[in-house]
């Protein structure tokens, strides 16, 4: 009883520390480098800070560290109007190094004047290779590499059973179009059936690139899943019918003193499926990482606490619990996976369907409440 | 790069990536696969509906296999039939036929024999006659040495004449 009160005051402390890590970056960036910090000041004393650990993790870099101290350094890649495009390593900016009148301060680069002061005025556009960027390029030739694969085992086994990984991915490839596509969408589902897979298969391949040591935060990362959701709002608005538009701009069946109301919720609405497509991606991945980075940082907030001995001791606990969560999130990386593309599906379908039963109304906004 | 805040170089970079992946494999990966895939569906349904038709066809054909041994049989029980009565009637013709031939045979020979017996008795009266005659005559002859002894044989002859 008093270990699992102990735990729970742990973890709180935890939580708390980690919002204190990110209000001392925030007090930071505002330029406030004479007080003392809780969490950046600390960390710079070679003391440990798991907020700062933790959001070092999550966020994006300009190098990727596989480890403490083994960093590759991605290449900075700038353009602005009046200096062209610029291209170096992000070693030269490592350790707040200025190079080529240029500064990374607290993750971001700005560009600087001669006295060192960062120059707030001058507009620049950063295409680095990111972290990010560089996890998404890995992830991008895996998905070539494994899906051709698999396209040609269609090509070598054609009238034999599959074989080898054409028949790993076989079942859910015919899970994303008979579960997902088929019934979301109806008839037309074969227009829509290579986005729905590549959205499957990318984001599923993040989320589990996401989870393994080392690895960039990609489906957690809200560029990311901004650019997956607004594809899928651009879809379902192309592709919308009459029925689609009528049924948001002038409802069947509500009377009219109702649609001054009516027809806001629903024009909100179409936006809100797409937020809360890239809102719910973004958070389940990130909480995911930060969950299991918390838990891992408990070990080193040990050491800091009471020392080497404390931290040996309580690493076992911490490593079962870890690896749980671990399986934890393996399930999720499938679950957010199948719910990002079932949910596209859902909102494609109820774009392009034709006859409106009063059966089929509101699978759109079932989809949209099941957060 | 904040948590929250869209970064605009990872935007422009996912977007390039993400619709070349999408492009690359819809023409590559996803076509041919789906493609495959229902190509594969449909044989297997083909072959599915080839198998309960030519279970169907064995059916119909089970049934009139059955229909024409049945027929078969009551064809040969009737050919049986009808060759039974054919042959008992054959018998039955043959053995009337007989009958009356026999009895036409008997017929004619008890007329022969009559005939015959006819022509014997009339021949044998005859005979009887010439012997007579011709006793008769050596007795007249010897006989009719004397007077009286003629009539005596003429009254005898003539007393033995209605034997016959």
């Amino acid at each position: 009883m008093r270990l699992s009160i102990n735990r729970f005051l742990v973890v709180t402390a935890l939580i708390l520390s980690s919002l204190v890590g990110v209000r001392a970056q925030e007090h930071h960036q505002e330029g406030e480098p004479g007080v003392p910090q809780l969490g950046g000041e600390t960390a710079a004393k070679g003391k440990f800070n798991v907020g700062e650990m933790i959001m070092h993790h999550i966020k994006d870099d300009y190098g990727w560290e596989f480890a403490h101290g083994v960093t590759v350094h991605l290449p900075v890649i700038l353009y602005s109007a009046d200096r062209g495009l610029e291209m170096f390593s992000s070693s030269h900016l490592a350790h707040g190094e200025v190079h080529d009148g240029y500064k990374n301060v607290h993750g971001k680069i700005h560009r600087v004047n001669e006295a060192g002061v960062v120059d707030e005025e001058a507009k620049f556009f950063n295409f680095s290779i990111t972290k990010n960027v560089a996890s998404l390029f890995l992830s991008a030739a895996i998905m070539l590499l494994v899906f051709t694969a698999v396209s040609r085992g269609y090509a070598k086994n054609k009238g034999r059973a599959p074989s080898g990984i054409q028949s790993l991915l076989e079942p859910i490839i015919l899970f994303v179009r008979d579960e997902v596509a088929k019934p979301s969408i109806g008839p037309r589902y074969e227009k829509f059936l290579p986005y729905l897979l590549t959205l499957f298969f990318f984001i599923l391949i993040n989320n589990l690139l996401g989870l393994l040591p080392g690895s960039a935060n990609l489906t957690g990362n809200i560029t990311v899943t901004l650019v997956l959701a607004v594809i899928t709002f651009i879809i379902v608005t192309l592709s919308g019918n009459k029925n689609y538009w009528m049924h948001i701009f002038k409802p069947p069946g509500v009377p009219v003193a109702l649609l001054p109301i009516m027809v806001p919720v629903e024009i909100v609405g179409v936006f809100m499926k797409p937020l809360s497509l890239m809102i719910r991606l973004f958070a389940n991945i990130t909480a995911g990482h930060i969950i299991i980075l918390s838990l891992l940082g408990l070990i080193f907030m040990a050491n800091n606490l009471g020392g080497m001995m404390t931290s040996l001791s309580i690493s076992p606990v911490v490593l079962a619990f870890t690896l749980f969560l671990n399986l934890i999130e393996i399930l999720v990386a499938f679950l957010q996976a199948f719910i990002f593309t079932l949910l596209t599906a859902m909102y494609i379908g109820s774009a392009v369907e034709e006859h409106h039963h009063e059966a089929d109304h509101g699978i759109g906004h079932e989809g949209a409440g099941a957060h | 790069m904040d948590l929250l805040t869209p970064d605009l170089g990872l935007l422009f970079w996912q977007v390039i990536v993400f619709l070349g992946l999408f492009l690359i494999l819809r023409a590559f990966a996803w076509k041919p696969i789906t493609d495959s895939l229902h190509e594969r569906e449909n044989n297997i349904q083909s072959a599915l509906d080839l198998a309960e038709k030519t279970r169907l066809e064995m059916t119909a054909l089970k049934a009139d296999n059955e229909k024409l041994l049945v027929q078969a049989r009551a064809d040969r029980d009737i050919i049986l039939r009808g060759a039974k009565e054919a042959s008992d009637k054959m018998i039955a013709d043959s053995r009337g036929k007989a009958e009356a031939e026999g009895k036409r045979i008997l017929e004619q020979a008890r007329e022969s024999m009559n005939n015959e017996r006819q022509a014997l008795i009339a021949q044998m009266k005859k005979e009887v006659v010439t012997l007579s005659l011709d006793i008769a005559e050596k007795v007249l002859r010897k006989e009719l040495s004397d007077k009286s002894s003629q009539e005596k044989l003429v009254s005898d002859l003539v007393a033995n004449s209605h034997l016959n």
